[in-house]
């Protein structure tokens, strides 16, 4: 069997047994794995798309291919809860595209890192998080992993003798984001996994504002990456999933939690996923082209204070990204100049093209106001401890065309 | 606002009860009315439903035109066109035709009286003679299928206007990313919308846009009383497609530039029948008419007999061997007993489709993949 063929999927007709062994780095394009990857190369009723298989339960020809199953002589399906075939195609798919051995999908990114969490960590065990990242990630830690006698700490972003300095011997996982949530914070993987491996601590990355287009972190031996699928790589706004990918050895205990805890996704999400993939490296091209653009316009704009765009020689992490990112993403974050939070709010209100929403990565550009749309009911003080100012706008650029974006921010910004 | 902005946001507003970022799909197929003889917006799903008016409106912006209708399937929309006439009417169509619509207009329209006589539409001289009192209609494709031969859609607009035919144009080829007839003056445009338009190979959808809305109110009335509209899954999905139409679209046609091109100096290629190849009889019309783009469809000649045609058809590994086009998988076919199998085989001949003809699909699979496939599989004879 030729290369693609064998990333590609099982040649032969025999659909129960599809191979769908993963051959990354054979130097087979992006877009090809994208569309092929994962996929039998010959499907049930020679259907050249997955068919969505709306089923709770699977049914065993007699009792001993039960056993056969019991005995692991025969991999299938057993129960809904523990797996379906559209995942199997999207774990394979999303595996390939991160170059890991194995992905995990889950109902949404937090049920994924919940799921991660709970599967790895035990009461007097402790985690050390890069203290910029997405607020319910720490509400979980903080709040929740609390209550079962972990311990999290935190350290500022980016500051790697702090995460050192906090690791002890009950440390069991270090966790960042890269770029992180919404100031686009790089972090450099190399000096990251680094101390993880001196102390033998594990290392997760979410990877969510990334993409496996523009960074692999797995390429430089973090454990565990972590998206929510329900962005960039879904792309459509119309779909919520998780992803865990690492090691088989690693995840097996993190899928076999995830059976008893629930948190699979619906053959339909599942499809969609499947299907937003296919055209994963063109929507990051564009997203990645409109996220410069409108950071170098927003830059020169005399209404704009400040913007946070790891893309921009201005951004802190400029030289990391551009060592560990081949582009840098649709996600900007700006300050306006001279404006209190209704004023802020006013320009987001005139906005024509970006919807106003949270979220991020799909087709279509959403805008909003981080002090508003999630920490709205925050202390001002906590908000300046987490960087969220009155004055800031999140903006995540969709593929809609450069100029007609830019266009409507430059009227907005005006008004 | 740009193509690929209106691609993603017209016809897309915002569910005004939740605000949801992509409108409901809506199943239902009744609609509860405000009062006896009093009519909401929907009634019953044939006549019309929300999601699927969400896409025709989408359709209708991108090909510049007032109206869209959605149907089931491409034969299902080209049917509503030609259940415009009756017995005695005359068809005017192109010789290098789908061959669906071959069999449609041969085979179904023929039981009605109607009459069809197909010319080589990039010659003047042969519209003019095939024309007749009774001729009401005249079909081109875009691209033609499967030579990709380039009609002069202005002259057709011309020669159509001056008898006072309806002029019908299958844009399923070029998709509205790269020419929208309407704005050359064509009265209908069709599309198999299964292929670029959804362009994943999932759904199964056919498109009727005009300019004109009295011309849309009588295909309308075509529709709603034959039922060939499609189902609202299927309309989500082809507006979900047509958010990524363009960058498809421009991805697909360079790549598939760069095959054709690999192919004509292939040694193994007699010839190679691409729009974008300056050797294409029609490549600088095509140029003009295509903006600058020249579609993903080729067709192709080895240099061997039947058996070794069929086994370059059979031999690639990422060109899947079907019928269809213009998604992201790459597909390969040969058109004599594929997609051209209904045409009678001296009407086949006459096309001049030969038994060693093969068509790509070109997908959006990496380019060097691709041009690596066909080099393992040419090398097979």
């Amino acid at each position: 069997m030729s290369a693609i063929t064998r990333a590609t999927g099982d040649n032969s007709a025999n659909h129960h047994s599809a191979d769908r062994t993963k051959l990354q780095q054979d130097g087979i394009g992006f877009s090809t794995l994208s569309v092929h990857a994962g996929e039998a190369r010959q499907k049930n009723a020679d259907s050249i798309t997955d068919p969505i298989c709306c089923t709770s339960t699977y049914t065993f020809t007699n009792t001993q291919s039960i056993i056969d199953f019991i005995e692991q002589k025969q991999p299938r399906e057993e129960y809904g809860r523990y797996g379906n075939p559209n995942e199997k195609v999207v774990e394979a798919k999303l595996a390939a595209l991160d170059n890991a051995e194995e992905a995990i999908v889950y109902s949404s990114g937090m049920a994924a890192i919940v799921g991660l969490l709970m599967a790895k960590l035990s009461a007097g065990d402790e985690i050390v998080f890069f203290d910029e990242c997405y607020h319910r990630s720490r509400e979980f830690c903080y709040k929740h992993l609390a209550r079962f006698g972990v311990v999290t700490r935190t350290v500022k972003t980016g500051d790697m003798q702090a995460m050192e300095a906090a690791i002890n011997d009950r440390t069991k996982l270090l966790v960042s984001e890269s770029p992180t949530n919404p100031h686009l914070t790089c972090v450099d993987l190399e000096q990251f996994v680094a101390i993880g491996k001196a102390h033998e601590v594990e290392t997760l990355i979410d990877a969510t504002l990334a993409t496996p287009y523009n960074v692999r972190p797995i390429d430089y031996g973090v454990d565990y990456v972590w998206h929510s699928a329900t962005k960039y790589l879904g792309g459509h706004n119309d779909l919520l999933a998780g992803v865990i990918a690492g090691s088989k050895e690693k995840l097996d205990s993190v899928r076999h939690l995830r059976g008893i805890l629930g948190g699979i996704n619906s053959p339909h999400n599942l499809y969609l996923l499947e299907r937003g993939l296919k055209t994963f490296e063109l929507r990051m091209q564009r997203h990645n082209a409109n996220g410069q653009a409108i950071a170098e316009f927003l830059e020169q704009h005399p209404r704009v204070e400040k913007v946070y765009y790891p893309g921009l020689k201005s951004h802190p992490s400029h030289e990391v990204a551009k060592q560990f990112m081949k582009g840098f993403g649709g996600l900007i974050t700006f300050n306006v100049k001279d404006a209190d939070w209704r004023e802020t709010a006013n320009i987001i209100d005139a906005c024509k093209i970006p919807r106003i929403g949270p979220s991020l990565g799909g087709v279509e550009s959403l805008i909003e106001q981080p002090m508003v749309m999630s920490y709205f009911n925050y202390k001002p003080e906590d908000r300046q401890k987490f960087g969220i100012y009155d004055n800031m706008i999140r903006l995540a650029c969709g593929i809609e065309n450069t100029e007609d974006l830019i266009a409507d921010l430059a009227q907005a910004l005006e008004s | 606002m740009k193509f690929r902005t209106r691609a993603i946001h017209v016809g897309n507003e915002p569910d005004p009860q939740t605000g949801a970022v992509v409108p409901p799909i809506y199943l239902a197929t009744t609609f509860i009315q405000p009062g006896v003889g009093e009519w909401g917006e929907f009634d019953y799903s044939r006549s019309g439903s929300p999601t699927r008016k969400n896409v025709e409106t989408t359709v209708a912006d991108l090909e510049s035109g007032s109206n869209a209708l959605l149907f089931a399937s491409g034969m299902a929309a080209t049917h509503c066109v030609t259940m415009l006439f009756k017995a005695g009417d005359h068809i005017i169509a192109t010789r290098d035709l789908y061959g669906g619509s071959y069999r449609l207009l041969h085979k179904i329209c023929d039981r009605s009286g109607i009459e069809v006589t197909l010319v080589d539409v990039t010659k003047p001289e042969e519209l003019a003679a095939a024309l007749r009192p009774q001729t009401k209609l005249l079909w081109i494709e875009t691209i033609g299928n499967p030579l990709m031969s380039i009609p002069n859609i202005r002259q057709c607009v011309a020669f159509a206007r001056e008898h006072k035919l309806l002029l019908g144009v299958d844009n399923t080829f070029a998709s509205p990313a790269l020419c929208r007839p309407l704005e050359m003056g064509a009265d209908i445009v069709m599309h198999s919308a299964t292929k670029y338009l959804g362009g994943h190979s999932d759904c199964l959808v056919g498109a009727l846009i005009t300019a004109d809305p009295e011309l849309h109110k009588r295909l309308y009335f075509v529709q709603n009383a034959c039922g060939s509209a499609c189902g609202p899954l299927e309309a989500y999905l082809l507006g979900r497609g047509i958010k990524t139409l363009e960058i498809r679209m421009r991805e697909q046609c360079r790549t598939a530039m760069q095959i054709a091109e690999h192919l004509s100096r292939h040694p193994k290629v007699t010839r190679v029948l691409y729009p974008g190849l300056k050797s294409h009889p029609g490549h600088d019309l095509a140029y003009e008419q295509l903006g600058g783009l020249f579609g993903t469809m080729m067709s192709f000649e080895v240099d061997g007999d039947t058996n070794a045609t069929k086994m370059v058809c059979k031999s690639t590994n990422l060109f899947g061997l079907a019928v269809s086009l213009g998604a992201v998988e790459s597909l390969i076919a040969h058109p004599a007993t594929m997609s051209h199998a209904s045409y009678a085989p001296e009407a086949r001949a006459a096309a001049g489709i030969s038994d060693r003809l093969i068509r790509l699909s070109v997908g959006l699979e990496d380019p060097e993949d691709l041009i690596a496939d066909l080099d393992q599989a040419l090398s097979q004879i």
